[in-house]
């Protein structure tokens, strides 16, 4: 459900921090009719252009506090609200090109009453101004 | 005794606008009151950014206290979840759930809440252990009875004997109506067409499930067609939903405390295709049910990739079927329009 909201379109953009850019971000929403604490988000994949990003250099943020995937696994006391944009991170030095890039970005989700683990997937082409 | 049985909404039936910010749970309460649903569900950790992990504020709960009141509305039930997978790799230990379970009771008295439901996939063990606090804070505790599970399973036996066992009259039932699907939803079979079933097994599956056939048979049935991956998954969704009889109910009667209307799609002559309410209702009659029963849209994540759901208008055409029903004078009808 919502897996076709999941990627927002404002705000994709480079992420310049003490004058470096080190990476791009977007807004992601989980896909979901509610929310889940950190400890539940089992993975978060991002392609740009069809070129996976590793695991590692994905970075998650909520309401300015920012998490590396595997801390995130034992984070108990913060939340992805429902319908919450989280900014997310991807490590990259230099960032992208100005103009449009396609976006992957899959939510791998561990909810306690079903008897499997979903991963929800949207795909969109964003353009990154200058 | 015309009209013991009361209308409700859960505000999870709005989920596709407050999703995307484009209705405020004043709008929710608002719209829901003006249809005469005056009976208010939510799924707490929905309403409220915050809940469970890191809480929420008492101005939010003042706020909701204010809606309530302005709206002449009366707060139903807090949906929890007992996340009891939170640790990776190990289940939470039973005592931390019981310890989850009150404190999701505390957060249903602020809100003035009458239940609050559990999920079906919980353990009995840990809702008789949390009874007696719920008994202490007036508030009862329902496990929802939702498909693939129905009053004559085990599981959902072993629930009632255990809550027999314990005497307390802090633990009943919320059954979903979806667990009496008549017939398979016009929705479902569409969106399964979209992702590329071809219509002569949909056909066939749509057919199978009104002859009442045993789900294995359809699923081997759909891969000799030729069936694979939408088709196979179209047929399996028959292992989850069947049309169990609403009169199944009767026997569990006095701890019903709480339904969810579920429902797929209402058409414009106020119509759900799949879910019988007219028997519905006259089973609740005859079991002399007095609770609310709750608006529960669930046909948006079925449209949602080929058209915007309009949740308010099939909220308002499921109203209207309850209060025809229910043998109510009045129409229910919409006098604020939202904003676009």
């Amino acid at each position: 459900m919502m897996d076709n909201k999941m990627i927002c379109p404002e705000r994709f953009e480079n992420v310049v921090e003490d004058g470096e850019t080190i990476g791009f971000a977007f807004l992601g929403r989980l896909p979901y009719y509610r929310g889940l604490g950190l400890s539940m988000i089992e993975d978060i994949a991002v392609s740009v252009d069809g070129e996976a990003v590793a695991r590692a250099d994905v970075r998650f943020e909520v309401r300015g506090r920012r998490y590396r995937l595997d801390e995130m696994e034992s984070v108990f006391d913060d939340r992805w609200n429902f319908g919450e944009k989280a900014r997310i991170i991807v490590l990259r030095p230099g960032g992208l090109a100005q103009g449009p890039h396609a976006i992957d970005f899959a939510v791998r989700m561990r909810v306690s009453y079903l008897p499997f683990v979903p991963t929800a997937k949207d795909r969109k082409e964003l353009l990154l101004a200058a | 005794m015309t009209n013991a049985i009361k209308r409700g909404v859960s505000l999870y039936s709005y989920q596709n606008e407050t999703f995307q910010g484009k209705m405020t749970l004043e709008d929710c309460i608002r719209t829901s009151a003006e249809l005469g649903a005056y009976g208010i569900e939510i799924i707490g950790e929905q309403s409220f950014w915050g809940w469970p992990e890191v809480g929420v504020a008492d101005a939010d709960i003042a706020n909701w206290h204010r809606l309530i009141a302005q709206y002449g509305c009366t707060p139903v039930s807090h949906d929890f979840m007992l996340d009891y997978k939170r640790y990776k790799g190990r289940e939470m230990p039973f005592a931390e759930q019981v310890a989850s379970v009150r404190n999701d009771i505390d957060f249903g008295a602020r809100l003035g809440m009458k239940f609050i439901r559990a999920l079906v996939s919980i353990a009995p063990e840990v809702l008789v252990a949390a009874a007696p606090y719920a008994e202490e804070k007036g508030i009862r505790i329902l496990i929802e009875v939702h498909a693939p599970l129905h009053f004559d399973h085990p599981w959902i036996i072993r629930h009632a004997e255990a809550f027999e066992k314990s005497g307390s009259d802090a633990l009943g039932f919320l059954p979903d109506m979806g667990m009496f699907l008549f017939a398979f939803p016009g929705v479902w079979k569409e969106k399964f067409m979209r992702i590329g079933v071809p219509k002569n097994i949909a056909d066939y599956i749509e057919q199978a499930y009104a002859d009442r056939v045993l789900s294995e048979y359809v699923i081997l049935n759909v891969q000799e067609m030729g069936g694979t991956g939408p088709a196979i998954a179209m047929a399996e969704t028959l292992r989850h939903n069947a049309a169990f009889e609403p009169k199944r109910m009767l026997d569990y009667m006095p701890r019903i405390h709480n339904i969810h209307g579920k429902f797929y799609e209402m058409t414009p002559e106020y119509v759900e295709p799949s879910i019988p309410y007219d028997e519905i209702v006259r089973v609740l009659q005859k079991g002399g049910y007095q609770g609310y029963i709750c608006s529960e849209y669930e046909g948006n994540r079925w449209i949602e990739d080929a058209e915007e759901p309009d949740s308010v208008e099939q909220v308002r055409r499921q109203q209207v079927m309850l209060a025809r029903l229910l043998g109510e004078a009045e129409v229910p009808a919409l006098k604020t329009p939202l904003a676009a």
